[in-house]
């Protein structure tokens, strides 16, 4: 019971940073019907960044007050890394509008490996360490097995991602449903032509979608820095795919469904390292996704498309 | 410029239009002058939707001039066409189908001072009653003529000075085409607001319109008072005689 509850936390934590990888593919697909392949590394350059911000701060400027730091860290990435989606989309996406379907995704995939090759170079291909920042955390329960005892714990660290995750994935949702961007964004996605008459600049609110995804990405990204203390430049592959598979599993276009894909993969991933083998952990994910695709081809929260016409 | 031309508030002069290399429009003169209410008739794929479309730039003209209120909008982008106080309610409707009426509704005002909103939509509510009561209710899941009176409704939430309707009697019963017409006829005399139909139910909208033209294939072939083009043995041949309801 008591490992059952502790891999079910870590499941949350690891779920809550695909979730918010996943919501910049699934509105990008919803927006303008393309998979942004390069996701996966606008959130490497996310961590990257956060990286950067929060090195200058304690190194350079002496800063010492961590949750000033992290908060600090946190806007200046999601600032910068929105930049990187808004160029992307510009330069490589936008002028591609238009054209034959295959067209952006090809590109996006040759952003994505521009992306990589450019933090490599500029950054150098071993990972950059960042010692444990958050530490300790509160025991739930103790317990013992015939292993001997076990403790359930609860770390600060977890208690900050699902919280921010939480009130970002909240506060984001309320944007969408709620304010005037947030409507003008779904009838965009509904049919952009008509948003067009009625006055709806739909190139703006197609960049303003990149840029939203590119800061939930920069939080993830710098939610898996301070979880996992390492990155690299191709830390946004593996991440980017197994989002997309969350954004996939959801539903792609689903808002809710990128959420909960991503608390799933997360789970599946961490019970079937817990309990069965961690070198299959993938496996077991991507499995669960061919699963989904052959009984329920438009995922858990997809929007089956009957329209009356 | 012709003088006439000054004083309309939508005039469109050798206007082309193409889908890629097929022509549509073939060089489309007309006008539209304030508080008035304009037909255009004409058989299926005549282009009379692509004229409406081109003056919303999209597509954009490929040759000729299109002026609203003083000022070239031939290359304008369509939003910023829109901005200017034109409001479209297109063919096929194009409701937003996963969003409420009221959203729906939230759309067509989206470029609105806020504070005319409660105002604006009691006026809409009072125009089409129906639309109050499936407020709630997601536009993919209203009947057809809701459809065209939610797509009217919302065109009407952006304060337009210019009313473009295409086919809003299409698919309708007769008894709706008539609420609708009635609420179009209400609006330009206690408003004075422009309107712009293109319709197939030419006996209908000719009775309705101060002017009427006449489109086949792609050109405009005929011009008059709507009252005129009714006597016209052409046009009773062409698009009246057993099409009448």
């Amino acid at each position: 019971m008591e490992y059952f509850v502790q891999q079910l936390i870590n499941g949350l934590t690891l779920g809550s940073i695909y979730g918010l990888i996943a919501i910049g593919y699934t509105m990008v697909y919803g927006i303008i019907g393309m998979i942004n392949f390069a996701h996966g590394d606008i959130f490497m350059i996310g961590s990257f960044i956060a990286l950067t911000v929060f090195l200058i701060l304690t190194s350079v400027l002496g800063f010492t007050f961590l949750p000033l730091v992290l908060l600090l860290a946190l806007v200046v990435a999601m600032l910068f890394t929105s930049a990187w989606g808004w160029t992307v989309e510009r330069l490589a996406y936008r002028p591609l509008r238009g054209s034959f379907r295959l067209a952006p995704l090809i590109t996006a995939i040759g952003m994505s490996i521009v992306l990589q090759n450019f933090v490599q170079v500029t950054q150098g291909a071993r990972v950059k360490p960042l010692p444990p920042q958050i530490q300790g955390g509160i025991t739930l329960m103790e317990g013992s097995t015939a292993n001997g005892a076990i403790v359930v714990q609860l770390s600060y660290m977890q208690i900050i991602i699902i919280v921010t995750t939480v009130v970002l994935m909240t506060a984001f949702t309320l944007l969408i449903t709620r304010t005037s961007l947030g409507r003008a964004q779904r009838a965009c996605e509904q049919d952009r032509k008509m948003a067009a008459l009625l006055g709806v600049n739909v190139d703006r609110t197609i960049s303003l979608t990149f840029v939203m995804g590119a800061a939930l990405a920069a939080v993830a990204g710098m939610m898996f820095l301070l979880l996992y203390g390492v990155i690299d430049f191709y830390i946004g592959f593996l991440a980017g795919v197994k989002a997309f598979t969350a954004a996939v599993l959801g539903g792609i276009g689903s808002l809710p469904g990128a959420m909960l894909g991503g608390l799933l993969i997360g789970l599946i991933e961490v019970f079937w390292s817990g309990y069965f083998s961690v070198e299959y952990k993938d496996v077991a994910a991507f499995s669960i996704l061919a699963i989904v695709l052959i009984f329920l081809p438009s995922g858990l929260l997809g929007k089956p498309e009957v329209e009356k016409v | 410029m012709s003088s006439q031309a000054q004083d309309a508030l939508l005039s469109v002069r050798g206007v082309e239009t193409y889908y890629g290399k097929i022509i549509a429009l073939r060089g489309v003169d007309m006008d539209v002058h304030r508080g008035e209410i304009v037909t255009l008739i004409g058989a299926n794929g005549a282009g009379k939707s692509t004229l409406m479309m081109t003056i919303c730039g999209t597509p954009q003209a490929r040759r000729g001039s299109i002026h609203y209120d003083g000022q070239d909008i031939t290359t304008m982008p369509t939003h910023e066409i829109m901005r200017r106080g034109i409001a479209q309610s297109p063919e096929g409707r194009r409701i937003f189908p996963r969003m409420t009426v009221l959203e729906n509704l939230q759309m067509g005002a989206q470029l609105v001072d806020p504070r005319h909103f409660r105002d604006d939509l009691d006026k809409v509510y009072a125009l089409f009653p129906r639309l109050r009561e499936r407020a709630a209710q997601r536009g993919g899941t209203l009947s057809g003529g809701e459809q065209q009176m939610l797509a009217i409704g919302r065109a009407l939430m952006s304060r337009p000075k210019l009313l473009l309707l295409d086919e809003p009697s299409l698919g309708l019963a007769p008894l709706i085409v008539k609420q609708i017409f009635g609420a179009v006829l209400e609006l330009n005399r206690t408003e004075g607001l422009t309107v712009f139909l293109v319709e197939q139910n030419a006996f209908h909208a000719l009775k309705l319109a101060h002017r009427g033209y006449v489109m086949v294939n792609g050109r405009i072939t005929m011009s008059g008072t709507g009252a005129e083009l009714l006597k016209r043995d052409e046009v009773r041949a062409a698009y009246l005689e057993g099409g009448v309801h």
